[in-house]
């Protein structure tokens, strides 16, 4: 029975495939559907094939707005919680200290912590500070639940990093300063990139905590959560497609590109 | 290349110490290296030999004593301000750098602008002026270790310190490398200090060795002068192999001492004994396997006189080529080990035999019985 | 001396070195943490005390709010909310268990047998991160349309009929149902157990599936003896990673499910934002944190696995 067999080996890649299909279809999904023309003011049913939402994708009030705000509080929190938790993951990786338990635990728990419990309880501090919701808190939020995911990419980088490269670099005529910028920073920088990705990806797709501490300011997960209820324009798959489209290219280019620098050095 | 160091180039720490808590790694040391010399630090792990390398390049702080290169004292110089660089045991080559600017790495740093004349010179030193544009990661174990060292050469330093810059090459290539490390040091005439564990590289190379152990120098001197006269047997079994027989000091004659052992009488020259040598005191006798020769019990009155000799029977051999290694069970020494060239070989020497083991006096030395005779046999395996 | 009688080996690296030398600056490691830090303390831990002391609160919006210990808010919480403290347990553990299901397959797959698709079949594990997952969950909703070719297909295998008979859907709906809510939660956080799981699964020497099937073990036996006992640790920080975050959620039972589907999550939400009954949200969310940090707690030790992360 050679079929059987065939199946009995690869089960394991059918049953893997199979997952990447679940992955993957609702991404299908929204792509097709960003061609749709829904009758109603939902785009759930197929109806009709049109580029309306593609020539326009500004075309819904707000949309375009949120849109820009997410990418600026994602720029913003990833640029503060990339510099707060570089320095967090040196003191970790270099330094022994007391407190060290203590500290490792605080960057822990936000890590282990449903996002419902840090945003509400968020929200109670800033509604006795009486502090205005928006940007300003969105963004300290955001900072806050990024920082921890920054710690861990660059520790796990500086970690496995040899320090007598920077005994290496003091023994031949650099200084502190010189060290750290010649040697250390470039070594470590693959770690603090992916910290950084990672923090953009969360910061800008975040929904829960912003939701409680936004107040009135829509971000563009907001937004799109609003029109759950009240509407969803095709703008919205467009918008999802072009990210996905974008993001999967930037990667491949940087791949390619990578191999390519590889192959031409050896 | 040239040799830019003035006269009074010597490496000279004084009473210089390092401990960690409680932890003793380097007991006050005094030790002069002098200018232009390859200087070897050998010992077994955990002896000290590379805590003292580093505090000559100022990755570590002694605890007490000064370091001095020439008439400077450098003690409290950051290792980016010392005329000192070093060649790191595992290389530690930049790896986000090709192998042009890890080498040209020590002349940036002190402001030089046009270093592309130097660093291909250099590169051509070690034979790789091909090599200048890969990676470290694409090079081979031998090409990086030679990265390692123009990395630091090129600075012309004052002092180069090598920290076991052979260890991870394959015994073929460590052996090569030596005879390439000895040929740039003679080349560029920069005094080179090589911490090294394996003896045989260290007599290889250097002018002198200094044996550490515990945190102490055993003892300093040339190769052959630690090898033929060695005054501890932590000494004796770490560079090579030793056989001791306990004796007792019964006469003296002239410049000779005259031990019993057993039944026998040993003879050992004064010169060559570092033990108290009253009458009646113990030594041990001390006498490398190569020197000594082996006689079946039935040609014992072939052997000429004034020659040590003592009895035993062969336990083991084990043919390896050029000599035979025999072990003997004798009533003074269990396990005496005998290295025979395979000249001619005796077809009755073989495990069971009675034999005589016999050599030339001026080949045995003489120390303190008090130690453990089989100090630095482990750390040497 | 007696120390140095060890034969070490001959790479061993020398005595006990610190790594660095102190020459200056014991306080360097203190200014490095200071900003972070802070930031932790006031925008993590200080809200946290805030919310332990609203939850005792008494009053109202307009009177304001006051401390007075009135620790019989939990009690009432816990005794009005218990279903769906049940559900966001019941639906987030499903979920976990079905995200390793689903997950273990495809971490093995990029692991051990992709060959060179592996970094293309990673990159689509990942990419779609970068579509706001609100709007991919949207997408479920026409997934699992009523009527649509999913549930079609779930009715003519007969899949329905056991998770009717399990009470996770109702009649031929799927939406609105628990059934769809899991889903949703399954799907949202799956790639949190892929990619622990992966990285433990790569970390695994493939010369051990050699040894072990020199040594007599079927590829059954291997997996369970070798290849998942490695993993465990993958297992747990993937499981914690799905689990935490799946418990806590309200989005998916609110865009997928009923009223019938609410989870913890959902009423925290509502108490807080739309009822503005802040001690009885805080004390909700107190108990959630208290019972995952428990939960959490007690998983870690028995699989005694401390990286997690």
């Amino acid at each position: 029975m050679p079929f059987v067999n065939w199946l009995k080996r690869n089960l394991v890649v059918i049953a893997g495939l199979l997952t990447l299909g679940y992955l993957l279809l609702p991404n299908v999904v929204v792509t097709v559907f960003s061609f749709n023309k829904p009758k109603g003011r939902f785009n759930y049913e197929w109806q009709q094939f049109s580029l309306d939402a593609w020539k326009d994708p500004c075309g819904v009030s707000g949309l375009c707005g949120s849109l820009s705000l997410s990418l600026q509080i994602a720029f913003w929190a990833t640029l503060g919680a990339t510099l707060l938790g570089t320095l967090i993951a040196f003191a970790l990786v270099r330094y022994r200290f007391r407190a060290r338990g203590a500290v490792n635990s605080l960057i822990f728990l936000p890590m282990a912590m449903p996002e419902v419990v840090m945003a509400a309880s968020l929200l109670t501090l800033f509604l006795n500070m009486g502090a205005q919701l928006g940007f300003w808190t969105i963004l300290i939020a955001h900072i806050m639940f990024c920082l921890s995911f920054v710690v861990t990419a660059v520790k796990a980088r500086v970690m496995s990093m040899d320090p007598k490269l920077e005994e290496a670099a003091r023994d031949l005529y650099a200084g502190p300063f010189q060290t750290f910028v010649r040697v250390t920073l470039p070594i470590a920088a693959p770690g603090i990139a992916a910290g950084a990705l990672l923090a953009f990806a969360l910061s800008f797709d975040d929904f829960i905590i912003t939701n409680f501490n936004a107040g009135s300011t829509v971000t563009f997960p907001m937004y799109v959560w609003g029109s759950a209820q009240r509407g969803t324009p095709v703008q919205i798959n467009v918008i999802g497609t072009t990210m996905f489209v974008v993001a999967v290219l930037f990667v491949l280019v940087s791949m390619v590109a990578g191999n390519r620098r590889n192959r031409q050095k050896a | 290349m040239t040799n830019q160091t003035g006269p009074g180039g010597d490496v000279r720490l004084t009473g210089i110490a390092k401990t960690y808590g409680a932890f003793t790694a380097v007991h006050p040391l005094d030790l002069t290296v002098p200018q232009g010399s390859f200087f070897a630090l050998l010992g077994a792990s955990g002896c000290g030999k590379t805590t003292t390398l580093r505090m000559i390049a100022g990755l570590e702080e002694p605890s007490a004593g000064t370091v001095f290169l020439g008439d400077q004292d450098v003690t409290a110089l950051p290792p980016y301000k010392r005329p000192v660089n070093t060649v790191f045991q595992s290389y530690a080559l930049f790896p986000h750098l090709d192998i042009f600017e890890n080498v040209a790495f020590g002349l940036r740093r002190r402001g030089l602008k046009s270093v592309k004349k130097q660093v291909e010179e250099m590169l051509e030193l070690v034979q790789l002026g091909e090599q200048a544009r890969k990676k470290p990661h694409q090079l081979s174990g031998g090409q990086q270790q030679r990265v390692a060292v123009a990395r630091a050469l090129i600075n012309h330093p004052k002092v180069l310190l090598l920290d076991e810059p052979l260890g991870a090459l394959d015994l073929k290539l460590r052996r090569q490398m030596q005879l390439e490390l000895k040929r740039i040091q003679t080349e560029v005439g920069i005094t080179f200090i090589h911490v090294t564990h394996d003896q045989e590289e260290a007599m290889t190379m250097a002018d002198t060795v200094a044996v550490m152990n515990g945190g102490r120098v055993e003892q300093l001197g040339a190769p052959t002068d630690l090898y033929e006269n060695p005054r501890t047997t932590f000494v004796a079994n770490f560079l090579g192999t030793s056989n001791f027989i306990e004796a007792e000091v019964d006469s003296r004659s002239g410049e000779e001492i005259v031990l019993k052992a057993g039944g026998g009488k040993l003879v050992l020259p004064e010169a060559r004994c570092s033990a108290p040598t009253a009458t009646g005191g113990k030594v041990l006798v001390g006498v490398r396997p190569e020197k000594i020769s082996l006689s079946h019990a039935d040609d014992a009155g072939e052997i000429p006189e004034g020659r040590n000799r003592i009895t035993g029977r062969i336990a083991d051999s084990s043919f390896i080529g050029v000599s035979t290694q025999y072990v003997v069970d004798s009533p003074v020494c269990s396990d005496f080990e005998v290295y025979a060239q395979n000249i001619d070989r005796d077809p009755r020497l073989v495990p069971g035999a009675e034999v005589v083991l016999h050599w030339n006096p001026a080949h045995t030395f003489g120390l303190d019985a008090a130690q453990d005779a089989d100090a630095g046999v482990e750390e040497a395996a | 001396m007696s120390t140095l009688t060890e034969a070490p080996p001959p790479l061993a690296p020398q005595a006990p070195e610190p790594k660095r030398p102190k020459r200056r600056g014991r306080l360097t490691p203190y200014w490095l943490l200071l900003p972070g830090i802070v930031w932790l303390l006031v925008f993590f831990a200080l809200p946290m005390i805030y919310q332990a002391s609203t939850s005792v609160q008494t009053g109202s919006l307009e009177a304001g709010y006051k401390v007075t210990w009135h620790f019989a808010t939990y009690w009432d919480a816990l005794s009005a909310y218990w279903p769906q403290f049940v559900r966001s347990v019941l639906y987030a553990g499903t979920a976990t268990i079905l995200c390793l299901l689903l997950g273990y397959p495809l971490a093995y797959l990029i692991a051990f047998r992709a060959g060179r698709w592996k970094n293309l079949i990673m990159i689509l594990v990942i990419a779609p991160f970068f579509t706001s997952f609100l709007i991919r969950t949207l997408a479920w909703k026409t997934i699992l349309a009523d009527g649509g070719p999913v549930v079609g297909a779930l009715n003519t295998l007969h899949v329905l009929d056991v998770t009717n008979w399990l009470g996770m859907t109702a009649g031929d709906r799927v939406l609105a149902t628990p059934l769809a809510v899991v889903c949703g939660l399954t799907y949202n956080f799956l790639p949190f157990m892929i990619l622990p799981l992966y990285t433990s699964l790569e970390r695994i020497d493939g010369r051990l599936h050699e040894a072990a099937g020199d040594l007599y073990a079927r590829p059954w036996t291997t997996f369970r003896k070798v290849t998942f006992p490695l993993s465990m640790p993958g297992v747990v920080s993937g499981t914690l990673l799905t689990f935490i975050p799946a418990a806590g959620d309200y989005v998916n039972a609110d865009l997928l499910g009923s009223t019938d589907t609410r989870m913890v999550g959902n009423v925290i939400q509502t108490q807080f934002l739309r009822v503005l009954d802040y001690p009885t949200a805080a004390a909700l969310s107190f108990i959630l944190m208290a019972a995952i940090l428990l939960m959490v707690t007690f998983y870690i030790r028995r699989s005694g696995t401390e990286d997690l992360v």
